[in-house]
């Protein structure tokens, strides 16, 4: 779907450095352990695209797969969580033409990269999910929409494509059947807006990638106004695994209300940065020792549990939260796509707030007043606070700010960029105070 | 119908509505800038935020379905703390440059902002600055006061056609452009001043010359094309400073088109004529009305008297009012001359006496967005009826087949089923195959006259003429689902086939097709008044001689009314000389041109704008408007003037005090709808002999006459003529024939018609048919040529032969 200006690209993905795998449940990236991950006849070897055909072959009803989905406690893992059963359950059974299928590999927000490992290392388990949504929700045509700056994890994808298609997972009449799927992938230019599904669903379209108002939803009026389904890259590639054993042991893995295993993009001050797959409900304690800890022996200051989007946590809020949905929301945050940004003792929050809201700034795509103009707004008033010309009454006009963005505009990039600001001056006041008084920052000094 | 309530208030609304359509009709005000009922919904401003029961946010009334038993609080504390907060945002980062802005006093900004802005503002950082850009000579941009509500972006491309702004940038860096480096071209343009809530967009021309609040507004009927917009003029000091479209959902919308915007600068054109003037010697001499009148009628009269009634021509612009025609058809019924004709461009009168009525476009203007079939024949649309073209575009977007058959194959920015582009010599072949394979078409009954079904014996019909019947039948395309079970059909003409000499057998195969897929349809004429003209019998007697017979047989003295003969004749040429030979030219004008070089009396009378009078628009609604300023210097009324020069004459019958009282006696007391509807009827008496297979394979001229070269008035608008748009006078034809003529583009060619020639550059165009030159019409430069649509040879010639044109009215502004 895309060309890039590449002479020789290399799309296999070597066996990633990754020396210690204890206490992880590798489910969305269950090749990674082998020699060559990304190639399909490791997928194989591992049993892939079995449930496809068992499904295709054996005709499984669509209702009993989205039953299997309902049980497993499959929640949307692009952020909002929402259940993809019942998500799957929304497109039009019945409709006269052509239906379509979208994965959203669009993670933009800082501190995000998760789906960019599934698509490196896991490539073919993505293209059986989404196969199988195919088949489940009628869809004939699907794509997967690839942020921009990763071309060459886009490659390896494309490759595997290829692979599947001429190995006969992909196209036309699938093992034998009338069932059809053709997969494409769709590059895009590094717009953290076309994460937004309708933002994204606008891009494949060739269009500038701005949000839809909703009501329609895609459901009902997707890519080129047909109905289509988007989930995330992980949501999908949970689902060859659901089907092979039951949703209930999907289920089983998590806790309640959240099913399955989840990837956690830790970054930050932590001895080893990286991705993590765990099971849904594991203790933050547990997931930040993984990680090797805080690093140089330091203390924990803060965590952003799942991206700039989802409320700043202090230590104290998170050092006995569980790492699931209900866990992390009863703790004060939610679990969003599972970034998690681990902040130690040294980090300025005034300043962090200033990088988190210039990225908001730049990313509003400029459709709907409140964002377009707020964005801006905050960022510059807590600029002036960071070069020391700050009032004490700009918190709470940045709190003001906020408030009048969120929930006010077409998409919820709006609410994403008024929360770390909300969140930060709420549990970090006396800093932004002492950055007032003194003109510098209470923890560095500068 | 759903139950719903808002601000306490129950209403019973449609399904479908969305909540600021229920308010609006009630009369509930709601805050709004990139809603407009006309385009589709962006939601994107948010003002219209308000407070419906069990949301917890607040929700934007344009974009919201109403549901049964809703409770919508437009004015609660949380619908307005909403409405404030957006209101706030919007204004950061505007200029607040109110004092200076031309939208000053009709700004949506500016009023919305005394309701719901703050009397300070809590911004204290730097503001955004965008950069201005030059989308033309129509529009001034300053586009840092742009609230990005994409109304202008929405309108080119839904209504217009053709996106021609875009929202580009992200974020705080989003504005609205062009393509690089392009202007709006569209022929609609002025609209997004209009619809601008802002002081973004702003009337170019217009800039800086008055405030909002110091123009008079009065109500008039735009003077150029038949469609007959509402218009609004606004005055100062006597002097016209705009024009505005006047909403008018059955015929212009809430649109207008750019000519009937922009024409007013011709109004106050140093080309006006202000005083009568005699030519003495060969020199002009200004002088009174008295001595004006007084010589122009001794003249007609010594003349008439000599040489018997006949030996007087009389010419009168179908932009004249329905009271001037009536008045100068009377004065020539008067002096007993029958030679009286308003069809100027037209060349072909063979169905003079075979018409039952009067024609006219055969349907309301508004039935044409319910069509499901159109046939187009020979017209560029866009650049014949701009604002109409827009009801087809809606018709075509609502799922109607649009088929064309022509010489040009101009984009008319809808989507065009099928088309057949050839010489106007085949056209007449093109609509005999389509009436052939229409006849052969089981869903239809045929009953053709035997003449023409023996015609139709020597016709073969192609196969994309076969797809054109089968559409204009109903019958479902390949990619169409279902025939269509009575579709609603329309044929119209358009005035390339009215100038063509073979407009009558066009005509008369429409008239045969409509017959059998029974279509509605007829002219599009050209004029404000062709319609009105043509109903009050402004052509010649049953002894008369038509417009061309009149040029081709010269008289000894013409009267022109509002016409500039080379301009306005058909046979550039053939006018001109007319003129010169004639022994005395009686001109009623408002302008002083050369194109009145020839004549030895100009009369100034008062443009649309200065007088009184009643124009028919070409769906038969009679429109009557008074005048908006007083006339300039010495003009009069040409009603006054014509009655005044009757009386001058000594005839009886003239004692009119009023333009009322000319249109009383037009009506004689009845109400003037159910006089016209009596009248309409496209319908002939009998079919004229038709010619089917033409074996002539010369080049043939195709003399459009460019939008803005229409009529006097937007000859001398400069900023039209400054616009693309306008189609300078150049040899334009597609790549093989210019291969065929041995030509490349920018070569420079003598192109010569019968009595006349004009040199020309070669300019590639492939939008034309094979066989064609297209050479704009009604321009200085072609005033040497010969009919618009007739033969022509061309041959290379040298460069220094061509002058580059310069307008002579551009050379005055200057």
């Amino acid at each position: 779907m895309v060309t890039g200006a590449k002479t020789s690209v290399n799309t296999t993905a070597k066996k990633p450095v990754m020396t210690d795998l204890k206490g992880q449940t590798l489910l969305t990236l269950r090749s990674l352990n082998e020699e060559n991950p990304a190639s399909l006849e490791t997928y194989i070897k591992l049993g892939g695209y079995a449930q496809l055909k068992r499904i295709v072959t054996e005709k499984v009803k669509a209702t009993d797969i989205i039953t299997q989905i309902k049980t497993s406690n499959l929640r949307g893992r692009g952020g909002a969580g929402f259940p993809t059963g019942l998500k799957w359950s929304f497109m039009p059974r019945y409709y006269d033409g052509t239906k379509y299928l979208v994965c959203n590999t669009d993670e933009g927000e800082p501190g995000t990269f998760k789906d960019r490992d599934i698509i490196r290392y896991n490539p073919h388990q993505l293209i059986e999910g989404m196969a199988i949504a195919a088949y489940t929700l009628g869809a004939r045509v699907g794509y997967n929409y690839i942020h921009g700056e990763i071309w060459q994890d886009y490659d390896i994808f494309e490759a595997a494509l290829h692979e599947a298609k001429a190995a006969g997972y992909l196209g036309e009449n699938l093992f034998g059947s009338n069932f059809s799927f053709d997969l494409y992938a769709v590059h895009g230019y590094g717009a953290y807006i076309c994460g937004e599904e309708t933002a994204l669903i606008e891009s494949i379209e060739g269009k500038k990638g701005q949000p839809r108002f909703k009501p329609p939803f895609p459901a009902s009026y997707g890519v080129f106004g047909k109905p289509t389904n988007v989930n995330n890259t992980e949501s999908y590639t949970s689902i060859p695994w659901i089907l092979q054993h039951g949703g209930q042991a999907f289920a089983d893995l998590g806790v309640p209300n959240s099913g399955g295993t989840k990837l956690f993009s830790i970054s930050g001050h932590v001895e080893k940065p990286g991705n993590y797959e765990v099971k849904m409900g594991m203790p933050f304690a547990d997931l930040l020792a993984l990680a090797g800890g805080i690093w140089k022996g330091r203390q924990l200051k803060a965590v952003i549990p799942g991206g700039p989007s989802t409320a700043v946590m202090t230590a104290e809020m998170v050092q006995n939260a569980t790492m699931d949905y209900d866990g992390l929301s009863k703790a004060g945050s939610s679990l969003g796509a599972g970034s998690m940004i681990v902040m130690d003792d040294t980090t300025c929050m005034v300043k962090t707030l200033k990088r988190l809201s210039y990225f908001f700034y730049e990313e509003s795509c400029g459709q709907c007043t409140p964002c377009r103009e707020g964005t801006g707004w905050v960022y510059r008033v807590i600029s002036r606070i960071v070069d020391g010309k700050g009032k004490m009454e700009d918190l709470d006009l940045l709190t003001d700010v906020s408030n009048n963005i969120s929930g006010r505009t077409i998409c919820a990039l709006g609410d994403a960029a008024a929360t770390p600001v909300l969140s930060f001056i709420k549990h970090f006041r006396p800093e932004f105070e002492y950055y007032i008084t003194h003109g510098k920052s209470m923890v560095d000094g500068r | 119908m759903l139950h719903i309530e808002i601000d306490g208030k129950p209403l019973e609304v449609e399904h479908g509505s969305t909540i600021i359509d229920a308010a609006d009709k009630v009369g509930i005000a709601i805050p709004r800038f990139c809603y407009h009922k006309k385009l589709s919904v962006a939601a994107n401003c948010r003002m219209c935020l308000v407070q419906v029961e069990k949301f917890n946010k607040p929700l934007p009334a344009c974009a919201t379905p109403v549901a049964d038993g809703m409770k919508i609080f437009t004015r609660s504390k949380a619908a307005v703390e909403a409405q404030k907060s957006v209101m706030e945002f919007l204004l950061i980062n505007h200029p607040l440059d109110c004092p200076i802005c031309d939208q000053g006093g009709e700004c949506d900004l500016q009023d919305i902002a005394v309701a719901y802005g703050a009397s300070g503002s809590r911004y204290a950082e730097e503001k955004r600055v965008v950069l201005n850009k030059n989308i033309g000579p129509l529009i001034s941009t300053d586009m840092t006061r742009c609230i990005q509500c994409t109304r202008c972006v929405r309108f080119l491309k839904e209504v217009g056609g053709m996106q021609e702004l875009g929202l580009v940038g992200r974020g705080e860096h989003a504005e609205i452009t062009a393509y690089v480096d392009k202007s709006v071209n569209s022929e609609l343009s002025g609209n997004i001043i209009d619809l601008c809530p802002v002081g973004a967009l702003t009337n170019k021309p217009f800039r800086y010359s008055a405030r909002s609040w110091e123009l008079t507004r009065r109500p008039s009927i735009a003077p150029h094309d038949g469609l007959g917009s509402h218009i609004e003029v606004h005055v100062k000091d006597n002097k016209v400073m705009r024009v505005l479209p006047r909403e008018k959902e059955s015929i212009n919308e809430c649109w207008l088109s750019d000519r009937d915007r922009y024409s007013y600068v011709g109004l106050n054109s140093p080309d006006r004529l202000k005083v009568p003037m005699i030519k003495h010697n060969g020199t002009w001499v200004e002088t009174d009305w008295k001595t004006a009148l007084e010589f122009a009628a001794g003249q007609i009269k010594d003349i008439t008297n000599q040489h018997g009634a006949d030996s007087l021509g009389v010419l009168a612009s179908p932009n004249s009012t329905m009271e001037e025609g009536y008045l100068i058809k009377q004065l020539a019924n008067g002096l007993g001359c029958g030679n009286v004709d308003y069809r100027l461009r037209q060349t072909d009168f063979r169905l003079d006496g075979k018409r039952v009525g009067i024609p006219w476009m055969g349907c309301n203007i508004q039935e044409i967005e319910e069509l499901d079939r159109i046939l187009i024949i020979g017209s560029n649309l866009r650049n014949e009826h701009p604002l109409l073209a827009q009801r087809f575009r809606k018709a075509v977007a609502n799922g109607a087949e649009l088929s064309v058959v022509s010489p040009l194959d101009n984009d008319p920015l809808m989507k065009v089923a099928h088309k057949v582009i050839v010489r106007p010599n085949d056209m007449v072949n093109v609509l005999g195959q389509i009436l052939k394979a229409m006849s052969g078409l089981q869903r239809l009954s045929l009953c053709l006259p035997p003449s023409l079904n023996a015609l139709l014996e020597t016709i073969t019909v192609r196969p994309n003429t076969q797809a054109m019947a089968e559409s204009l039948a109903g019958l479902a395309g390949p990619d169409g689902l279902v025939d269509l079970v009575a579709p609603k059909v329309g044929l119209f003409i358009g005035n390339m086939a009215l100038s063509d000499p073979r407009f009558t057998e066009m005509y008369s195969m429409m008239e045969a097709i409509g017959g059998i897929c029974g279509a509605k349809g007829g002219i599009l004429p050209a004029a404000a008044n062709s319609t009105g003209m043509h109903f009050m019998g402004v052509m010649p007697n049953a002894t008369g001689m038509h417009a061309r017979a009149m040029l081709e047989v010269p008289r000894k003295a013409y009267l022109l009314l509002n016409v500039e003969p080379e301009l306005d004749c058909q046979h550039a040429a053939l006018a001109k000389a007319a003129m010169a030979q004639a022994e005395c030219v009686v001109a009623l004008t408002a302008y002083k041109s050369e194109a009145l070089e020839n004549a030895d009396v100009l009369l100034p009378i008062a443009p649309f704008t200065e007088t009184s009078g009643t124009f028919m628009s070409m769906e038969g609604r009679v429109q009557s408007f008074s005048a908006v300023t007083k006339p300039l210097a010495e003009c009069r009324p040409a009603w006054k003037v014509l009655r005044v020069l009757a009386n001058t004459l000594g005839l009886d019958g003239f004692d009119f005090d009023s333009s009322e009282a000319v249109k009383n006696a037009i009506f004689k007391g009845e109400k003037p709808s159910t006089v016209v509807w009596r009248n309409l009827n496209n319908n002939l008496k009998e079919l004229v002999e038709i010619e089917v297979n033409i074996k002539s394979d010369g080049l043939q001229r195709i003399g459009e006459v460019p939008q803005y070269e229409s009529d006097p008035i937007v000859r001398r608008s400069v900023p039209l003529q400054k616009t693309k748009y306008n189609i300078r006078p150049m040899a334009r034809m597609r790549a093989e024939q210019m291969a065929q003529l041995d030509l490349v583009e920018g070569d420079i060619v003598l192109a010569t018609q019968d009595k006349g020639s004009a040199v020309l550059q070669v300019k590639l165009d492939n939008h034309v048919a094979m066989g064609c030159i297209r050479i704009a019409a009604s321009h200085e430069q072609t005033i040497g040529l010969g009919d618009l649509m007739g033969d022509i040879t061309i041959e290379k010639t040298s460069k220094e032969l061509y002058k580059p044109y310069e307008t002579t009215m551009l050379k005055v502004v200057a």
